[in-house]
């Protein structure tokens, strides 16, 4: 006898709901594609574009710890953000972030990157000189690379010293769109 | 470890079948509700990622016992067990007498006498066949009745 579909998703939200989890994830579908979006219970941990969810477990699991469940009801404000900020009525996040295993220098680059406006874009070498870095350009461009939340994170919104997008770690064509969404890319 | 989901798919199944058999498909959507909740609360604490499988099962049979406690009451323990504590469930003496047996043999016991699994279901639980677990159930309450003698 299968189980039912019923008892999986009361399983699923009553474990979030219990507190009972160190991540929670879901997919969650977007103009870009399926993203891969998880939570812990201080914030939004992950965004992942193209994602294998099971590389993306066994990752959280060493980050936050074992209890990695699938739990689209914990991910409710994630999603209802994201659709918002898609359809172009929300300019900013309000979702608390969670990057306690990363670097303190990962931190403060990326603390500086959240205060970047929607629909602006700024440099790598002036996100480095914001951290208190100003020679750190290349390192700064190491962390966009592996920026955990992107999107809400917007290192889209970084571009080369000369204005060029140069590279992006979901593909260029996503930065690309990213920029053209918030109006900060004309024409084709 | 891995990560919780990789466990619970690869359980689910199994274990929903498994309680349906022991407490009909009514009873069994509460009883794998608190089975994969009790092992959640635990899964933190694990220091490893070996024989969860025998792990959930003894959860799960734990969880339809306490089910079946309020229904009927329980078989009678064999003669080996008759002097257990009354107070304490079979299955919680039962753990404690058996801790010097080898591994397969007291997991077998303890589904079969602690736990009223039959064979089909322990050999679930151990990844064999049936008949091995009567074997290995046998060979362990030989064994207890030996160390009684001494």
């Amino acid at each position: 006898m299968t189980m039912p579909s019923t008892l999986d998703e009361r399983f699923r939200a009553t474990a979030a709901a219990e507190g009972l989890l160190d991540v929670a994830y879901d997919l969650v579908d977007s103009p870009l594609g399926t993203l891969f979006v998880a939570a812990t219970e201080r914030g939004l941990c992950r965004i992942s574009f193209d994602p294998e969810p099971e590389l993306e477990e066994e990752r959280l699991a060493r980050g936050f710890g074992a209890r990695v469940l699938r739990s689209p009801r914990a991910l409710d404000d994630a999603r209802r953000e994201l659709a918002d900020y898609f359809e172009g009525d929300r300019h900013s996040f309000e979702l608390d972030l969670d990057l306690r295993p990363l670097a303190e220098f990962n931190r403060a680059v990326l603390a500086q990157l959240a205060r970047v406006p929607y629909g602006q874009t700024t440099t790598y070498g002036t996100l480095a000189a914001r951290s208190g870095k100003p020679r750190a350009a290349r390192a700064v461009g190491t962390v966009m690379n592996r920026n955990p939340i992107p999107i809400v994170l917007p290192c889209h919104r970084v571009v080369g010293s000369t204005g060029k997008l140069v590279g992006y770690g979901g593909g260029l064509d996503r930065k690309e769109s990213l920029l053209r969404l918030e109006g900060a890319l004309w024409g084709g | 470890m891995p990560p919780f989901e990789r466990f619970y798919e690869a359980h689910r199944e199994e274990i929903f079948a498994f309680l349906v058999r022991r407490l009909g498909r009514n009873r069994a959507e509460d009883a794998f509700q608190e089975t994969f909740l009790r092992a959640l609360r635990s899964y933190g604490r694990l220091n490893h990622g070996r024989a969860l499988r025998a792990w959930v099962y003894t959860i799960a049979g734990r969880v339809s016992i306490d089910e079946l406690r309020r229904t009927r009451p329980y078989t009678a323990p064999p003669d080996w067990l008759e002097a257990v504590d009354e107070g304490r469930p079979p299955y919680a003496e039962i753990e404690h007498l058996t801790s010097r047996l080898p591994p397969t043999e007291r997991a077998a016991v303890v589904l079969r006498y602690g736990y009223d699994l039959d064979y089909t279901d322990i050999g679930a639980a151990l990844g064999s066949s049936p008949e091995a677990a009567r074997q290995a159930a046998s060979a362990g309450v030989r064994r207890l009745r030996r160390k009684e003698l001494q």
